[in-house]
């Protein structure tokens, strides 16, 4: 079944209307929750009355800081602390303030509008220069300025290779701020029955969510049960820990009611925390050919007005993707985490690394302009080659698995026609009436694969791995037990289609279950490209632990010895002797025969596995896009985007094929449409789907995929992850695209997103 | 504070249904929380995303954007009457076959908008897909695969 696009097991519920997001669930005496959020940017909070908000009809209470501040802090960057609801001050606009329950969602956002909350306001820094100026004032407690966090990535510097380089430049780079957006918004349903709480919430790591909780509440975790139900899209943004996982089930708790709380489409967009927000400074030195001797990189973060553990040490994994697939002998790295009057930062698809490969990739771009050199035949002088894999990276523990970079690039440029391209451009800028014809190159690799544990437990995850437990059904189907919490990849199918390759049951025999830790054993989550290369071979190892013990039986059944028995598509056969035939089913009710079994054999056919990734993986290919553009508009219409993608064996086409599409268009929105804006005083401009430019089908253009399978030396199954691999290559693929278009004219770099106006102005300011 | 109450009278996939609501109920809530039919889904609350697209006496509408009230005597179609107990609807089959869902959030609002796109444009081209399911945003498809699937459908049956 590996490699084959059979259709998911997950889309008959979701497409009649039977899916179970955290808001289709209704509890008996369910009671509503709203947030009071913060109209400021940065204030004081020098009142908050509740009293008419108490009064209205339908509400239950009305909450403020001081009556959690017995609850122990969210999980947080240790000595930097958040609470609940603000406080004293307030950091961000979209803050939460006070906490309001009602009996009905519209009487719980009536009071929540009655409550009268009084701001002092101090001084709004909503940019990383305005948070870094000589006359800032520190915005977070306990925090003396701004400047959260500093790290020297790499402890050398470059400035020798740099001097020594024939060629040197520098860009400054801005990969802007984006909002997750998941068109299910953010979550929670709290049932505190008894000892402790069941929490159906809208996360990617339930059993990290239950130790949290568990922690804060000083319970044991047999006594806290989350439950991820279906859940519509995360990218990243459901993996941060929300103040509403802690607060419903107190709230549940201290009312001895279910307490719910769904996001508004406004709400997400300036509480849920966002992604991005990276300015990039670099250096590169390089010779005449193009070949990049020494890049040095300072990287500013802007985390927003509270920060968060993962969000302020992102710039980390930027740093060790800084070489992109490039021999690039010195790498100098270093970060700043700026807190501003703004939503916090976090993870948001490709978290961290597809700014690393929107630098790299518009680096080379530049290098190839500074010589006058056509950008493949630069990248190609720079590629890492097939025979130098499994390669080590200037920077310690980030080692790329098996991959050919070089034939990705060729392929790509072949199903271009990038030499007809290049002609038909060069027509083009001859004849004023047409459009404006470009071609951006992006040759990418990024990680994923999460863990492995010691990795991974710097993000605060117990481990890297993954676990699987396969239980084999007395009928001869299997059911399945994953750690894992997708969210729209398919984790059912493809999981399938991995245990029915090994276990010889019928794909359609087999269900795959998760996001319940009162159900599945200890796992991890979905997240960083995980999927495949971690629960994938955790599931091929289980599933062949149960096979090689149906193996035994069937062979104690058929009396023979398991190394003469073949696997036929019922079950198992006596080698050349097709008469002696036992079906797998009767080898499954078998095993629940005790006095049936070979002597100390275990009953039942079950396994439960965990696996250890040796390495992170690293997803790579090629992308490639064709624009034009409008001379007199500046307006960008994407003609083709081609992917040539090597994320290691495939295991549904069809589902990859759909993680790469989705992974691209988000790329391409961030280039072309999509920012988080703010204006000076912190005010969010586009907190709602109207002024936020979420793509529709219009915006969006078709994609042409193919690939290269490279087995993963690094897991069995050889599988290296997908799903962050097209929100990475696609940005710069745009770009490149579009300054491509423009070179003849003097065009250098144009800022995402790349707008008309944006576009219009450097057509017409560049030289 | 008076609550004022309306009663309506709305059939939704057949059913005829007699309620008291509030004048402010939007039809969403009216269907998700007073019936019980979850599968019609809130995603914004700017009547941009398409998650709650129901069709409303046969034209497909936002109900986010309708007062339960306003649906009064009219007849709803959610994704809940689409198909039957012998299967998927062409429309629902094509989502299916060619992967034209991911999470699913989306889904009911995106299969309902193909569905009153097919019935008014049975053969339609890639462009009028394009421009008929505008109004419904998908976050994880990046769209071409439900241009895939609503052209399967349109081949397999369409908008029955």
């Amino acid at each position: 079944m590996i490699g084959s696009a059979v259709p998911r097991k997950e889309d008959a519920a979701l497409l009649t209307g039977r899916g179970t997001f955290v808001d289709d669930i209704h509890r008996p005496g369910l009671l509503h929750m709203v947030y009071v959020h913060s109209g400021e940017a940065h204030a004081l909070i020098t009142q908050i009355d509740t009293e008419a908000a108490r009064a209205l009809p339908g509400v239950v209470g009305v909450w403020t800081a001081r009556d959690f501040a017995e609850l122990p802090a969210r999980p947080s960057v240790p000595g930097l602390e958040r609470g609940y609801l603000a406080g004293d001050k307030v950091h961000y606009v979209g803050e939460p303030v006070a906490v309001v329950v009602a009996t009905d969602r519209y009487l719980a956002a009536d009071a929540a509008r009655a409550v009268r909350v009084e701001y002092e306001p101090l001084p709004v820094m909503a940019t990383v220069a305005d948070a870094l100026a000589p006359d800032a004032v520190p915005i977070f407690a306990p925090l003396e300025s701004n400047l959260a966090l500093e790290q020297q990535v790499t402890p050398h510097d470059v400035a020798d290779e740099l001097d020594a380089s024939p060629h040197r430049l520098r860009a400054r780079l801005v990969n802007q701020r984006c909002a997750g957006a998941p068109l299910e918004p953010y979550g929670v349903l709290a049932d505190w029955t008894g000892a402790g709480p069941t929490i159906w919430a809208t996360v990617q790591a339930p059993h990290r969510v239950r130790a949290e909780i568990a922690e804060r509440f000083g319970l044991a975790r047999h006594l806290v049960r989350v439950i991820a139900p279906d859940v519509g899209g995360a990218f990243g943004v459901k993996s941060s820990f929300m103040p509403e996982l802690f607060l419903a089930p107190e709230l549940s708790r201290r009312l001895g009611r279910p307490v719910k709380f769904v996001e508004t489409r406004g709400e997400h967009m300036v509480h849920t925390y966002h992604g991005r927000d990276q300015i990039q400074e670099v250096e590169v030195g390089f010779d005449d050919e193009g070949t990049i001797l020494a890049l040095d990189v300072t990287l500013t973060v802007n985390t927003g007005g509270v920060p968060d553990p993962v969000g302020i040490a992102l710039a980390t994994l930027t740093s060790y993707m800084l070489g992109g697939c490039y021999r690039i002998p010195k790498i100098a790295a270093r970060f700043r985490s700026v807190v501003t009057n703004t939503t916090p930062t976090a993870s948001y698809r490709g978290a961290g690394r597809p700014e690393a490969s929107f630098l790299i990739e518009r680096v080379v771009d530049l290098v190839a302009r500074r010589l006058g050199k056509d950008p493949a035949d630069v990248r190609r002088v720079n590629l890492v080659q097939p025979g130098e894999m499994p390669y080590q990276t200037p920077f310690e523990g980030i080692v790329y698995d098996e991959a050919d970079y070089p034939a990705a690039l060729d392929l790509l440029l072949d199903r271009l026609d990038y030499a007809g391209l290049r002609e038909e451009q060069e027509r083009r800028r001859a004849d004023p009436g047409a459009k404006l014809l470009g071609v951006g190159l992006s040759t990418f690799v990024e990680m994923g694969g999460f863990g492995p544990t010691p990795l991974f437990e710097q993000f605060g995850y117990i481990g890297g791995w993954e676990s699987a437990n396969v239980r084999l059904q007395p009928d001869g189907s299997a059911i399945i037990l994953v750690g894992t919490a997708p969210h729209g990849q398919g984790h059912q199918t493809a999981l399938a289609q991995i245990a029915a390759d090994e276990l010889g049951v019928p794909f359609e025999a087999i269900s795959v279950l998760y996001g319940d830790t009162a159900v599945v054993q200890e796992g991890i989550g979905t997240m960083g490209s995980r999927g495949m290369p971690v629960a994938g071979n955790a599931v091929r190892q289980a599933a062949a632990d149960v096979a090689a013990k149906a193996r035994l039986i069937a062979a104690h059944m058929l009396e023979a010895e398991g190394d003469d028995l073949v696997r036929v598509e019922a079950g198992f056969q006596v080698k050349g002797v097709p008469t002696a035939e036992v079906s797998l089913a009767a080898v499954a009710e078998r095993s629940f025969k005790p006095h049936l079994l070979p002597a100390g054999t275990g009953l039942g056919l079950e396994c439960t596995s965990y696996y250890e990734p040796s390495n992170l993986s690293y997803p790579s290919g090629a992308h490639g896009c064709v624009v034009e553009i409008d001379r007199e508009t500046g307006h960008v219409h994407v003609l083709r985007y081609v992917c040539v993608d090597d994320c290691g064996t495939v295991i549904n086409p069809m589902t990859a094929r759909g993680q790469i599409h989705g992974g691209v268009a988000q790329g391409i929105a961030q280039a072309l449409y999509e920012k988080v804006s703010f204006d000076a005083d912190g005010r969010p401009l586009n907190a709602s789907l109207e002024d936020y430019m979420l793509p529709g089908m219009l915006d969006l253009p078709g994609y042409e995929t193919h690939h290269i399978e490279t087995k993963s030396s690094f897991n069995p199954l050889g599988a290296k992850g997908l799903g962050e691999a097209g929100a990475t290559a696609a940005p710069q693929a745009v770009v490149n695209a579009i300054v491509d278009a423009l070179a003849h004219l003097g065009v250098r770099d144009v800022e995402m997103p790349c707008t008309p106006e944006r576009v219009w102005k450097a057509m017409h300011h560049a030289s | 504070m008076r609550v004022e109450i309306v009663r309506v009278e709305i059939t939704v996939n057949g059913q005829p249904h007699s309620r008291e609501v509030e004048p402010r109920l939007l039809l969403v809530h009216f269907l998700r929380d007073t019936l019980s039919l979850t599968g019609t889904h809130v995603g914004c609350d700017t009547s941009s995303c398409g998650a709650c697209t129901v069709m409303l006496d046969g034209v497909a509408v936002k109900s986010c954007t309708v007062l339960a009230a306003q649906a009064d005597g009219c007849s709803v179609t959610t994704v809940e009457g689409l198909g039957g107990p012998d299967g998927l609807s062409p429309v629902q089959e094509g989502f299916r076959q060619c992967h034209g869902l991911q999470c699913g959030f989306c889904t009911p609002g995106m299969v309902m908008a193909a569905t009153a796109l097919l019935t008014e444009r049975p053969d339609p081209s890639e462009q009028e897909i394009r421009d008929g399911l505008k109004g419904n945003m998908c976050r994880c498809t990046g769209y071409q695969m439900i241009v895939e699937s609503v052209q399967w459908a349109a081949a397999n049956g369409g908008a029955r």
